[in-house]
């Protein structure tokens, strides 16, 4: 059953980290074990809730319906479920969810005798998340910082925060951030390009392998980091876009409360000053 | 292979000095300057170089240094060529295009705009001949040019900003000026002047797609490092011939979220991934102030944008206006 030719002699016993082999098996292509179990109960009533909330109201725009948090006024506190309380329990589901996620793809990694890469870079992406609906509205003593569950209402949310802070490109995590996410997507397009390019090489050519992969970047911009580098490059990268991006909303508030230009005022003031410049 | 790092590598190997596959007739020689990089051989392969220049790459650079020249030199000149005053404010200065009067005059004199011109031709033409590099490198070695294709989609956006939507809008000084902190001004302000860039539905797209390129090269990245134990890292070996590391990958995301790619399909993925950035990302450019002139507007008027109701005055007054007629 939704096996690939090779599958079977994988799909072996172990590698749980809880309840044994109680959970050890899998429905159609999935793997299930405590965490499948515990992550479908989170995401099933995380669903619901969201579904519930909307029902709640008169929206019919699928692009304007949304699960918001409370009222400032209601602190740290719970808050009535149609005042926001409903989305403290999404919020719950979610983490939930997410933590479930990073540990079956453990129990996996075990299974399957590789690396544990992957989660921990996934820990990475609910970091971010962590950091927007839970760090920074405890420091800032509020759950009503969090953002909204709602397609449009979410980037409203990130245009105004962003406006409050009056331009936020003068964040410098968030430039940090931007350029490793750009440079993550050029490292990309580079990678891809050059192994479709070597098993993908036109008529009459035969296939290519890594010793033109790497004189390929070497020719083309004097150094090849490799395919081994490639991948711990583009990896390193992309973590770094999701840390800093969680690092540029937790300083927003609780670390800096003006405007992100007045940040460098300190820079232009320097005993270093000669004159100042009109810009 | 065997070893397990995923930060740095703990045992570098120094074998000779790998010269490169021959290439196809028509190419100039390699120069074989012999380096290792100790610290690159931290991260990646140590081995630094050969070097190819070719007349695409030599004139590449040699626009380049050119445009780089007359940037620095107006930013130099712009805090009247005081050495400390330029290094100290770089990341705020600035070269500009032509104030809209000179529409898409290309004459257009120099301190006015006119080397802003001139940069952009050279960086272009230098960009270009990049290209041009990218591509024949790739075909010299008897291989594809997705390479050259996903570059080229980067490029379709630079031009989009500087070249392409300046020439729809009429004036060159629609165009982002040269300088680090004035293309930020730059962004935040055509964001603003064309009511706020969230609700342009191809700016949306471009970010799905950032977003998704750098979660791809997570996973991707991260799927080949733990395999490596397995030899994972030769992909195109993977490709053409699976192994168990090509099997244990696919099983891991497929046991995961019930689908996987091939060895061969997760770069196209990324490959289409990467280049969609780019390419919707200058759709959002091109289609702003030529079709749409206001992207809240827009986005009310076709039903996805909430339309708020009116809390301040039809014409509010700034405070210090007042004041300053009182006076």
């Amino acid at each position: 059953m939704a096996m690939l030719s090779f599958e079977r002699k994988y799909r072996v016993r172990g590698g749980t980290l809880v309840g044994g082999d109680l959970f050890d098996f899998w429905v159609g292509p999935f793997y299930v074990g405590f965490f499948g179990v515990t992550a479908i109960f989170f995401a099933l009533l995380g669903s619901l809730l969201i579904f519930y909330d909307i029902s709640q109201g008169n929206e019919t725009n699928i692009f304007a319906f949304s699960v918001n948090p409370p009222s400032i006024k209601y602190g740290l506190g719970l808050a009535p479920l149609n005042e926001g309380g409903t989305w403290q329990l999404v919020t719950m589901c979610a983490l939930g969810a997410f933590a479930s996620w990073a540990l079956r793809e453990f129990e996996i990694c075990r299974k399957l005798g590789i690396g544990w890469h992957v989660p921990i870079a996934y820990s990475f992406a609910v970091l971010a998340y962590v950091s927007l609906v839970v760090i920074r509205p405890l420091l800032l003593g509020a759950w009503g910082h969090g953002f909204p569950y709602g397609i449009m209402s979410h980037l409203d949310w990130v245009s105004n925060v962003g406006y409050q802070f009056l331009h936020f490109h003068y964040n410098p995590a968030h430039m940090l951030a931007v350029t490793f996410f750009f440079t993550t997507t050029m490292f990309l397009g580079l990678h891809a390009g050059v192994i479709l390019g070597a098993v993908n090489p036109g008529e009459g050519e035969v296939v290519k392998y890594g010793e033109h992969e790497n004189a390929y970047f070497r020719d083309f911009i004097c150094y090849s980091i490799g395919p081994y580098g490639i991948h711990r490059l583009g990896l390193f990268f992309a973590l770094n876009a999701g840390f800093w991006s969680a690092v540029c909303i937790i300083i927003s508030g609780p670390f800096w409360d003006r405007g992100w230009p007045y940040f460098f005022d300190f820079y232009l003031a320097t005993p270093a000053a000669i004159g100042n410049i009109a810009y | 292979m065997g070893s397990y790092s995923s930060i740095y590598n703990r045992i570098q190997v120094r074998g000779p000095f790998d010269p490169g596959v021959p290439m196809k007739p028509g190419s100039d020689t390699r120069i074989q300057s012999k380096a290792f990089s100790y610290w690159l051989g931290k991260i990646g392969d140590p081995q630094l170089g050969p070097l190819y220049l070719g007349w695409s790459g030599a004139a590449s650079l040699a626009f380049g240094f050119i445009a780089i020249e007359i940037i620095g030199l107006n930013m130099w000149a712009s805090v009247g060529w005081d050495p400390y005053a330029f290094v100290r404010n770089l990341a705020f200065l600035s070269l500009d295009p032509p104030p809209a009067k000179y529409g898409l005059n290309p004459l257009v004199p120099l301190g006015d705009g006119g080397w802003w011109i001139l940069a952009g031709f050279f960086l272009t033409t230098s960009i270009l001949l990049w290209w041009v590099r990218s591509y024949t490198r790739a075909r010299a070695l008897g291989m594809g040019t997705h390479t050259s294709w996903a570059f080229a989609s980067a490029i379709f956006l630079y031009l989009s900003l500087g070249l392409f939507r300046p020439i729809l809008m009429g004036s060159w000084s629609e165009a982002v000026p040269f300088g680090i902190i004035t293309h930020l001004n730059w962004t935040a302000s055509v964001s603003v002047l064309y009511g706020n860039w969230y609700y342009n539905p191809f700016h949306m797209l471009s970010i799905v797609f950032l977003y998704g390129s750098t979660m791809l090269f997570a996973m991707h990245g991260a799927t080949i490092l733990s395999v490596s134990r397995f030899g994972g890292e030769r992909e195109a070996e993977e490709i053409v011939d699976r192994g168990t590391a090509a099997e244990r990958g696919a099983l891991f995301w497929r046991w995961t979220m019930g689908f996987n790619a091939t060895f061969e399909s997760i770069h196209r993925w990324a490959w289409w991934f990467a280049v969609l950035t780019t390419f919707t990302g200058a759709i959002g450019v091109l289609l702003t102030g030529t079709v749409v002139d206001n992207w809240y507007l827009w986005g009310v008027k076709h039903g996805i944008a909430p339309s708020y109701p009116s809390v301040y005055p039809s014409f509010p007054i700034p405070d210090e206006a007042t004041r300053s007629v009182l006076q």
